[in-house]
């Protein structure tokens, strides 16, 4: 079984297709599954997941079997998710939309109200793309800080520094719109 | 920012934003999508031959004498 696993990895790094396929068919969910946390929009999710794996066709002789493929899969996803976010326009939809379509998260706080999530969600969306995947992932999906150093290729360190200056950033922005956290 | 507004401003982001998690899975196989990508770009022509084919009509057009020369060369 191990064997067989290891032959499909190298004849993926040798640039054969039906490996490639065969990976393909194996990781595609979990893939999708780690896009979607970081765009949070399932026809996004989709373009980035073909995106991730275009490019891990193209890497594939940079790839080491020993290494694992499912953590390299998960670096590039996130790059190509970060590169998706990057690209994304800000929501051009005006905030009483917005505010319909926002249903509270089951155990939400009820004093906070549908506007105010809807402004903290809107003000979230503009603060810096690196600043975001941290904090999506370390706060909103609540994945260990290790987990998330290793997609994004910094240091636990990093990831508490940007999670902790994307909360910051936020409250700015909020207070600027008169709400006090 | 100190130890309570960090935590505040945690929850309201988690009420903001509900987690997506780790269930989600795409609506169609997306293979062919992928195997398009990869078509796309094996046709795709490289810059520098399109620089090299630029440059031969900007010869062509500056000097029709060395069309003969370059139709021979083909």
């Amino acid at each position: 079984m191990e064997q067989a696993e290891n032959d499909v990895l190298n004849q993926f790094r040798m640039g054969s297709v039906e490996a490639f396929e065969t990976l393909f068919r194996q990781h595609q969910r979990t893939v999708y599954g780690w896009v979607s946390r970081i765009v949070r929009n399932a026809a996004a999710a989709e373009d980035v997941t073909v995106e991730t794996f275009w490019r891990i066709h193209k890497a594939h002789a940079r790839f080491e079997p020993g290494r694992g493929f499912a953590p390299w899969a998960r670096r590039i996803a996130t790059h190509a998710a970060l590169d998706w976010l990057r690209a994304e326009r800000p929501a051009r939809r005006n905030d009483s939309e917005f505010i319909e379509d926002l249903t509270a998260p089951a155990g939400a706080d009820a004093a906070v109200t549908a506007e105010i999530r809807a402004k903290t969600a809107l003000a979230f969306g503009r603060l810096p793309p690196k600043l975001r995947i941290a904090a999506t992932l370390s706060v909103v999906e609540e994945l260990p800080a290790r987990e998330v150093a290793e997609a994004l290729g910094i240091s636990v360190t990093a990831v508490k520094v940007r999670v902790f200056r994307a909360l910051r950033l936020l409250r700015n922005d909020l207070e600027r719109q008169g709400i006090t956290p | 920012m100190k130890e309570d507004e960090l935590d505040r401003m945690t929850k309201l982001l988690k009420a903001a934003l509900p987690p997506v998690g780790a269930d989600a899975e795409p609506a169609r196989d997306l293979w062919p999508a992928v195997l398009r990508r990869m078509d796309g770009r094996v046709a795709a022509v490289p810059w520098f031959d399109w620089a090299l084919l630029a440059g031969l009509l900007g010869l062509a057009a500056l000097a029709p004498a060395s069309i003969p020369v370059l139709l021979y060369y083909l």
